[in-house]
């Protein structure tokens, strides 16, 4: 497979291909047929075409009736995939998520199973407001049982998706509104990315930026500019938020002696607290500088583009968080 | 006697499990008040024949979805008592190995694929199940139990619209037995009865004495029946009374005089054991079957009790399909 394809495209065809090899493969979710025009961000289209409304089944607006049928068909031996429109409106299933989805396996000693893919889209930056923006990961990755993923190109979208779908638990796969669009040279048919395999997605030896989803491509972006101070940063993409690839992540610490993690979500009690706990109880002796944490402010996303460009992290807040770890003295 | 409605070995089927569940139920009473047993439990006392008829009316590949309150629903899809008894003491030889207990007993051998301790979680889930039938063409029905309480939640609304829209080949079970936790049933909703509420989502639904054996059996079996035939979900009230409080050792001091009078009055098993005589087995036919019965629970306690409980390691296992690192 040659040419470019969009995040968006590359989902689509990882989800089209699962379906073609597996009639357990279904989708369910508000608007992703065919009569509703392939779902809000057309990931689904051309889908129901192919496969029939019997598989990629449209909901009615029922985020608890769309997670608990989708748990109920995975612990059948389904595949399903749940498409819940926008993050938020997570919170009106977590009780089917997180009560049932990721403990259903532990809970019955082992003799079921739920082999689940909950999709959902959101992202700050495009004038959503508070009920349609948030990141919330943590939330989920607080939860034995569950793993998250989220791809901050289409190449790692594509074999993503693939994983999540081959994977015996529950994978909730975050989708940034901001990255449908992003265009890249298109992997392979059939293209994998391993769940909880982290990528350096560039060298470096000052210090390690760990970072996941949209972020990702303003790390890349900081870390150039930084050359130029003379500041060589490597940059980790996660791609596995949860349980994540902490090998791959302290090996890189291990090397730069300083860390930034860096999050589009709230940074107080964000995954990056985590991270950076870890990295100290691992590599204290070890480490330059303390661990610097980034990520969105305090209060809820506002509305209006001044406000959310400034509840943003914004490349500045990375470029300075770098240098304050290069600066530190001990 | 008027005449039958249903088949001798039907019946005989019927009081068979009841009286299972009835003396599993009383075994278990007696291990937490003696104290060899200390775990929450649910007692299903008041229970047992309405979910007795209505497994009667499955095939042991058809699946079953249930709540906290139980094990009625357990035994009579077949769950075996031995593996029964041993989960609910937290043993490593129980259903899921000690590490869901009564509230969320697993045996996907017999069908029964969930038991959730949250209220009104299990009919979205019995969807999906009844999905992957539909999809399948396999036969299979799911039936999912619940109680009055659980019909005042948003799952029960969302569950039941999906599946009239979808037609699935489901049976949603409430057992109206008239108390939700410690709220009686009139101080929690407005409309006279459960089944009243399926003709909001144009389903089919039918209200039931639940402590009548022929009845129960005749129109759980027609829930199948439309099930299997492709006609879709049904929603069956089953009226019954918990004679018990809401958990094993709580107190009912709250319910009214008239209700406690009106419930034992009402009570099942007597009247399944007129029944059984009305369709001339003999006692001591009944007997024998009780004493197969008792032999039964009591190697299901003494296996249990002489099963061994699972080690630290379990906590690794099961949370995803690789283990936990230490």
């Amino acid at each position: 497979m040659s040419g470019k394809i969009s995040m968006g495209a590359a989902i689509n065809r990882a989800i089209d291909e699962a379906m073609a090899e597996d009639e357990g493969v279904i989708l369910l979710g508000e608007d992703v047929g065919a009569k509703q025009g392939g779902g809000v961000f057309k990931v689904s289209s051309g889908l129901t075409e192919k496969y029939g409304a019997h598989r990629i089944r449209s909901t009615p607006i029922s985020e608890q009736a769309i997670m608990g049928a989708c748990v109920g068909a995975a612990l059948a031996g389904f595949r399903p995939i749940a498409e819940i429109m926008l993050m938020n409106f997570v919170t009106v299933c977590m009780d089917q998520i997180v009560n049932h989805a990721a403990k259903l396996r532990f809970m019955s000693g082992g003799q079921t199973n739920v082999p689940l893919v909950i999709r959902t889209t959101t992202g700050v930056g495009v004038g959503f407001g508070g009920q349609h923006s948030d990141m919330l990961e943590a939330w989920f990755a607080h939860v034995p049982g569950l793993k998250i993923v989220t791809p901050s190109n289409p190449a790692d979208a594509q074999g993503l998706m693939r994983s999540a779908i081959a994977c015996n638990d529950p994978v909730i796969f975050i989708e940034n509104i901001l990255c449908y669009g992003l265009t890249a040279e298109a992997p392979e048919a059939g293209y994998r990315v391993p769940l909880g395999k982290a990528a350096i997605v560039k060298d470096g030896t000052d210090c390690s930026i760990i970072t996941y989803g949209r972020t990702v491509i303003d790390a890349l972006d900081v870390a150039a500019q930084l050359t130029e101070e003379g500041i060589s940063a490597e940059v980790i993409d996660l791609r596995t938020i949860a349980p994540y690839d902490e090998e791959t992540v302290l090996m890189s610490v291990r090397k730069t002696g300083r860390a930034v993690v860096l999050h589009e979500a709230v940074k107080a009690y964000g995954t990056g607290a985590e991270i950076s706990a870890r990295i100290h109880e691992a590599l204290f002796n070890e480490l330059k500088a303390p661990v610097q944490r980034i990520g969105g402010t305090f209060s809820p996303v506002p509305m209006a583009n001044a406000l959310e460009q400034a509840w943003i992290p914004s490349k500045d807040d990375i470029k300075q968080a770098v240098r304050t770890a290069m600066g530190w003295q001990r | 006697m008027a005449s039958p409605k249903i088949d001798r070995d039907t019946l005989l089927d019927i009081y068979t499990r009841t009286m299972k569940i009835a003396r599993a139920d009383e075994k278990f009473r007696s291990l937490l008040a003696s104290g060899s047993l200390a775990v929450v439990y649910y007692t299903v006392r008041g229970q047992e024949l309405v979910s007795a008829a209505m497994m009667a009316a499955l095939e042991p590949s058809d699946y079953l979805v249930t709540t906290y309150r139980g094990q009625h629903d357990q035994i009579a899809k077949g769950v075996p008592l031995d593996l029964l008894f041993a989960e609910v003491a937290g043993k490593v030889t129980g259903t899921c190995k000690g590490k869901g207990g009564s509230m969320h007993i697993t045996h996907p051998e017999t069908g029964v694929m969930v038991t959730t301790g949250v209220v009104g979680s299990g009919l979205p889930i019995a969807n999906g199940l009844a999905l992957s039938s539909q999809n399948r063409g396999d036969g299979k029905v799911t039936v999912t139990c619940f109680g009055d309480g659980a019909t005042n939640i948003g799952a029960f609304h969302e569950a039941m619209n999906m599946a009239q829209l979808w037609k699935l080949p489901v049976i949603f079970f409430c057992q109206n037995n008239r108390y939700g936790e410690h709220t009686a049933f009139a101080d929690h909703t407005k409309v006279d009865s459960i089944s009243a509420r399926a003709a909001a989502y144009a389903m089919h639904s039918v209200k039931v004495d639940g402590n009548d054996a022929e009845a129960m059996y005749l129109a759980a079996k027609d829930a199948v029946d439309r099930a299997r035939a492709g006609d879709g979900p049904t929603l069956i009230e089953a009226m019954c009374y918990r004679m018990m409080g809401h958990f094993f050792g709580a107190d009912f001091s709250y319910m009214p005089a008239e209700h406690l009078a009106e419930m034992a009055a009402a009570d099942p098993l007597p009247r399944l054991r007129k029944l059984m005589l009305d369709y001339q087995f003999s006692d001591s036919e009944l007997d024998a079957v009780l004493a197969d019965i008792d032999s039964e629970v009591e190697a299901a306690w003494q296996f249990a009790a002489d099963s061994a409980y699972p080690g630290p390691e379990e906590l690794r296992i099961d949370v995803f399909e690789e283990e936990v690192a230490a």
